[in-house]
């Protein structure tokens, strides 16, 4: 893709690019999952880096399965469910998130489902990353070479979808014990540890030159406009029921004492 | 797939009237399409469900996606099998992969939906503009 002509632009749908900084990450799930299903707009919310280590599961994650509970508990780390599928990762101040809300009709050719769309953002981040490390979309994750830095989750309703990322700018090492070896794994993880398997985005680029390639590349399928929090603001309804929610320490408990011997196993109805 | 018999949606979920009860699941389109299913979350029995609206969550790839009901009414019984085997959708969506059945509140709703030809034109096409 490349240069489009103004012309040519003006054909393309609008996007709304909202910025955020240190938003925590249970308020930025909240937001997107409103926006998702109360919004008739395109929207891209970057948050460059969340406020402090969290761990977040998809819908369907089991506490007891994904993470070092003993750990997570004694070290009081937040765990959030959220709304949308996927894995478990551990964010913090060195993530990157980048969101896409569309529209289902809003890029040519991509179907509300989530193959179609995971390979369109492929493609999006083929431009992002064009002549730096050995960019690939692999089994649903963004790599360089064998090497995760980005991981990808979506959520489709009837007549919208969104497919948001947490890229690994950067993080630490000992965050990243409090999460077990995943049972469901792509394939060419090959049974790896974290420290293994994923790989820092600040060996390949900068951050700010990350976030103005990305809305670069945006800018060949939508109109892309800023958004300022005051506009968010403006177009959510009063009340919404999410989904994304922070696990109480007791059911953390409750998880960790389903996995010791010799009590009654309990499975995990979180 | 396309069976007859079945009324079809839009959004790819399927409906057989059997008396007084609706019974529905998502079509063998949209399973294809979702991929391996995981997860799947289901209503409470007792819940109301409209025409349109979501009544269920299916996880397949990295992705929640809405199951929208072709009817209105009542959900008086969920398909608990799912709960240890959420790949059915996937394997037998018509039969064994059945999600909800439903008191039908506006049995008429049904003559909106799309038969067998219908729907398999309705994806041919849907498909073909992709």
């Amino acid at each position: 893709m490349g240069l489009l002509r103004q012309s040519e632009k003006l054909g393309l749908p609008l996007m709304n690019l909202v910025r955020f900084k240190g938003m925590p990450i249970l308020d930025q799930l909240n937001l997107e999952e409103k926006l998702l299903r109360t919004t008739s707009d395109n929207w891209c919310i970057v948050n460059d880096g969340a406020n402090a280590p969290t761990v977040v599961m998809g819908v369907s994650g089991k506490p007891a399965e994904l993470l070092e509970l003993e750990s997570v508990i004694g070290d009081n780390v937040p765990v959030i469910k959220r709304f949308t599928g996927g894995g478990t990762v551990i964010v913090d101040e060195g993530t990157i998130f980048v969101t896409l809300i569309c529209n289902k009709d809003a890029v040519p050719k991509v179907q509300p489902y989530p193959r179609s769309i995971m390979s369109w953002s492929g493609k999006l981040y083929d431009e992002v990353f064009q002549g730096i490390g050995d960019f690939q979309l692999r089994e649903n994750d963004y790599v360089f070479g064998n090497r995760k830095f980005g991981g990808n989750a979506q959520s489709i309703t009837k007549d919208r979808w969104i497919h948001h990322t947490s890229f690994l700018w950067d993080y630490e090492d000992r965050n990243m014990t409090y999460l077990k070896l995943p049972s469901r794994a792509p394939e060419y993880r090959s049974a790896r540890d974290h420290t293994e398997f994923v790989c820092r985005m600040r060996e390949y680029l900068q951050r700010s030159a990350f976030i103005d390639k990305t809305i670069k590349a945006l800018d060949n399928y939508f109109m892309v406009q800023p958004a300022t929090p005051a506009d968010v603001n403006s177009c959510q309804v009063a009340k919404f029921a999410h989904s994304t929610r922070l696990l109480s320490k007791q059911e953390l408990e409750d998880a960790c004492s389903s996995t010791k011997p010799g009590t009654i196993a309990q499975s995990a109805s979180i | 797939a396309v069976l007859d018999g079945l009324k079809y949606a839009k959004s790819h979920e399927w409906v057989k009237h059997e008396g007084s009860v609706a019974l529905v699941g998502i079509t063998d389109h949209a399973q294809d399409h979702l991929g391996e299913v995981v997860f799947v979350e289901l209503p409470e029995v007792g819940a109301a469900v409209s025409q349109g609206g979501s009544f269920a969550n299916i996880e397949s790839v990295k992705a929640t996606s809405d199951v929208n009901s072709p009817v209105s009414g009542e959900v008086v019984e969920v398909n608990d099998k799912l709960g240890e085997a959420p790949g059915l959708v996937n394997t037998s969506p018509y039969e064994d992969g059945w999600m909800i059945k439903v008191k039908p509140s506006n049995p008429s709703e049904l003559e909106s939906l799309m038969g067998p030809k219908d729907y398999t034109k309705f994806c041919e096409e849907e498909d073909a503009a992709h």
